[in-house]
Formats: C-alpha cells, sequence, structure tokens
C-alpha cells in the first residue's frame, strides 16, 4: 500500500487516480499510523516552500518521514515535494527542508536565458544521468514529461538521474538510495508519467 | 526544450461537447470523457474544457464528467466557464482540474486573479481573453464573444498578468470558425506585450495553419483548436509529425 502524504498543500485527487490507473492501492492521508504502515510514501506538493515546509512541521511530519527515510522506506516527493526533500530553499528567503537529499533549491532564472520564460512550463524531455534509476525501468532517455517550476535543486549532482534542458540541464529527477524524487508531474505526464510510478511501486530494492 | 503545445478545447454543455462557430449555432459532438480519453492517447499536450451550462443541473454533471476525466486522463487538465469567484476554482480543482481560466469573471472582478494566485499560485490561473478588432483596436469582450466591455485588449492583458496571470489564451473572435488560420497580428501583439506562455486559440483550418503559427511567432507556446479535431478534419498525431518535420519542437 503506498501513502500519498496529506498535508494541506494542493489536490491529490490525480496523483491518487494515477496509482489507481497502475493497480497500486493508494491512500491519501495524514494519518502517521497509516503512513507508518505503508509500504512507500508520496511527498506530493504545489505551491510555495516556505508554507508548505511549515505544515510539515507543525503536523510533526517532517520527523516522522525523516525516520521513515532513515528506516529504508521508499519515500518519492513530486514538485515541490521532491524540493522539500533537500536542506534548504532560497524561494523568498532562506528556509530549511527535510534535509534528506543534500543540496538547496534556487530560482531558474539564476541559470536560464533571459529570454526564457518562467515558470519552465511544459513538456520536456528527460536526459538520463543515471540510466539504471529504477524509476526509468519502463521508459527511455528523451521521453517527454510535464513541468511547471520556477525554483530548481541545485548543487546535488551525485543524486541527480535525470535533467531537463531549458537553457540549462534543470534537475528533473533524483534518488539517494531509498529517497527518490521527481521535479516534474508523473501524474500528469501521460503513459510516461504512469510508468515512472511503476517503476516506483515495483521497486523492492534496500537502503 | 519544451515543446510546442497543441490543446485540443471541448466546450461542454450539459454534459455534451459542442462547438459553434463564431459563438453562434452550437452543435452536438460527442461524449467529453470518451474524447477526452481519445485526445490523450493519440498526443494532445493537455486538454481544456468550457462549461457553457448556466443551470445548476448542468453546472453538477459537468464537475461529474471532470472527475471521471481527471481519474482516467493523465495529462493537464484546464476548467474554465462561470468561473467567478475562488469558491468556484475550488470547485473544480477538487475535481481534478490543474488550472482555471477566467475570462467575464475577471472582467467583473479583476482582484479575482490576484486572489487565485496567492491561493493556488500562479501556475493555476490562466487568463483567457476574447478580443475582437474595432476600428482600429482590439477591445475585450465579455460573456462569450457577446458584449463588448469598450477595453482595449493588450493594456487589460498586460493589467492581468500584472495581478498574477500565470498563462493567457488569445481567443480572436475575427478568426474564430472562420478556419482560414490565427489571428497573426492580434498574437503578435500578446507576445510582444506580456511573459507568461501564450496559447492561440481561434482561426485553425488546417495543419499548415499551426506550422505558420509556430514558425511567424515563435513565442506562441500553444496552439487551441475545437472542431477540427472533433470532426477529424486534422489528427493531432499527423499534426506532430509535421511539426516534427518541420523543425518545431513536438512531443509524440
Amino acid at each position: 500500500m503506498i501513502a500519498i502524504v496529506d498535508y494541506g498543500v494542493g489536490n491529490l485527487f490525480s496523483l491518487k487516480s494515477s496509482f489507481a490507473a497502475i493497480g497500486a492501492e493508494a491512500i491519501v492521508t495524514s494519518d502517521k499510523a497509516k503512513i507508518t504502515a505503508a509500504d512507500k510514501v508520496i511527498l506530493p506538493g504545489v505551491g510555495a516552500f516556505e508554507d508548505a515546509a511549515k505544515k510539515l512541521r507543525e503536523s510533526g511530519l517532517d520527523t516522522l518521514l525523516t525516520q521513515l527515510a532513515q528506516k529504508g522506506t521508499p519515500i518519492m516527493g513530486i514538485c515541490l515535494g521532491m524540493q522539500l526533500l533537500f536542506d534548504e530553499s532560497f524561494e523568498f528567503g532562506t528556509h530549511r527542508g527535510l534535509g534528506l537529499l543534500k543540496g538547496s533549491v534556487k530560482p531558474i532564472a539564476d541559470v536560464i536565458p533571459a529570454d526564457l520564460k518562467i515558470p519552465h512550463i511544459g513538456w520536456n524531455a528527460l536526459t538520463f544521468t543515471k540510466a539504471d534509476c529504477p524509476l526509468f525501468t519502463h521508459i527511455q532517455e528523451g521521453d517527454y514529461v510535464y513541468f511547471v517550476h520556477s525554483y530548481y535543486a541545485c548543487d546535488c549532482t551525485a543524486d541527480t538521474v535525470a535533467t531537463a534542458e531549458y537553457g540549462a540541464p534543470l534537475t528533473a529527477a533524483v534518488q539517494k538510495a531509498n529517497v527518490f524524487g521527481c521535479q516534474f508531474h508523473p501524474e500528469k505526464s501521460g503513459e510516461v508519467g504512469l510508468n515512472i510510478l511503476r517503476g516506483f511501486c515495483e521497486w523492492e530494492g534496500k537502503a | 526544450m519544451v515543446t510546442k503545445r497543441i490543446i485540443p478545447c471541448l466546450d461542454v454543455k450539459d454534459g455534451r461537447v459542442v462547438k459553434g462557430v463564431n459563438f453562434k449555432g452550437l452543435s452536438d459532438v460527442s461524449s467529453p470523457v470518451e474524447l477526452a480519453k481519445y485526445y490523450s492517447g493519440c498526443g494532445a499536450d493537455e486538454l481544456v474544457f468550457y462549461d457553457i451550462t448556466a443551470s445548476a443541473e448542468g453546472r453538477k454533471l459537468f464537475t461529474d464528467i471532470l472527475t471521471q476525466t481527471a481519474a482516467q486522463v493523465f495529462i493537464p487538465l484546464t476548467v474554465g466557464g462561470g468561473i467567478n469567484t475562488t469558491a468556484d476554482f475550488e470547485r473544480v480543482l477538487a475535481c481534478g482540474a490543474d488550472k482555471v481560466s477566467v475570462n467575464s469573471g475577471a472582467i467583473k472582478n479583476p482582484n479575482l486573479i490576484h486572489e487565485a494566485a496567492k491561493l493556488y499560485g500562479s501556475q493555476c490561473v490562466v487568463l483567457s481573453a476574447d478580443i475582437k478588432r474595432v476600428g482600429k483596436q482590439w477591445q475585450v469582450f465579455a460573456k462569450g464573444g457577446r458584449e463588448n466591455t469598450g477595453m482595449e485588449a493588450i493594456s487589460w492583458i498586460k493589467r492581468c498578468t500584472d495581478l498574477g496571470a500565470g498563462e493567457i489564451v488569445v481567443n480572436s473572435i475575427d478568426t474564430d470558425g472562420v478556419k482560414n488560420g490565427f489571428d497573426l497580428p492580434l498574437l503578435s501583439a500578446v507576445c510582444d506585450a506580456v511573459t507568461i506562455p501564450v496559447i492561440a486559440s481561434g482561426g485553425a483550418g488546417c495543419i499548415k495553419d499551426f506550422i505558420t503559427l509556430f514558425e511567424t511567432l515563435p513565442k506562441v507556446d500553444a496552439g487551441l483548436a475545437a472542431s477540427i479535431f472533433h470532426f477529424g478534419e486534422v489528427a493531432i498525431s499527423d499534426l506532430k509529425t509535421t511539426m516534427q518535420q518541420a523543425g518545431i519542437p513536438a512531443r509524440k
């Protein structure tokens, strides 16, 4: 069973439906016992980093997620959920993340040419930096996924498994042992996205 | 590099897809859920559902259809029509919409854009503008193109982007339904005025019209159309192939 962590940011209907579409049982919950009992955990998120990090902290879910990550439970952050896995973000100030991954979150404006639009929105192709990542079991390099973001994870080369070219190679997916993250929205990326979720669901590796 | 998006638009009334020519003379086409699945399967990059229902029963039917679609179709869904308050945003976002487009609701209360952007993020707020040439000016029309607001279009669009709109659908009333190509002068003026993604709507009659659009105006991010897709005059897979052959980034 997969627990999609509900901490009050964004609507999780599509995410839940996308797991149903690949035959995986998923629940949307904020119940710590249910999250602890889950085989795998999804940390979703849209909106502002500061607000989301605050909600995680106030609910005590930050501590729980850290414990589960240390215990070896596979965890995948999606979009802002991926950014929250990192040490810190510079989105409107400096804010602490979960620190499960080394690196920080900065404006894409810092690295892309000025004539490119922000946010980075739309379908972009994945370039694998670690092709053997379990997320990629059922997809190919060059497959398109759907992005919507204005900030990106950086200083995380060691854990980056895929990038997307948008005037600069932006971090698209990360993995460190049992901790995974996608900057894009697999639940909005058609068949390719479903296949990425399938790869995560099927992964039985140990930390 | 980000691909140019191709977006079929489904006008939904009482649970069915309809499409009019110049907004009049609506004709029934097909089931929204089935059409959405079909389009997703043949490479549509995104879908727009416009709720043109007026009644409360129709509204309920629409949200039911939206929920069914979002449970089965895993590409971005934009919803528009009858969005006047942040409660309306909430209503459709809860059914699985990713973006919400505002038109007449923003004309009545421009601050709706600001409020919604603050609550849900700019990426969620799409300004849809129905624009028609009146004399030497482009003007904004409300209520499905029936009512001239007298507002100059480019300044209206700029104002809305300042308020927090994250994307703009430019719908030319002059070219809509004519099938003789997009309104390139209008789109060019909008592209020069804003930095947010611009979605061209109104006038596509064949594949060549999309090629001309993206080649003439590289700053346009997406092309939207309805009946030419619904009636099979343009197959999205053929359109994508032709785009790729022309060197226009397209996802297949």
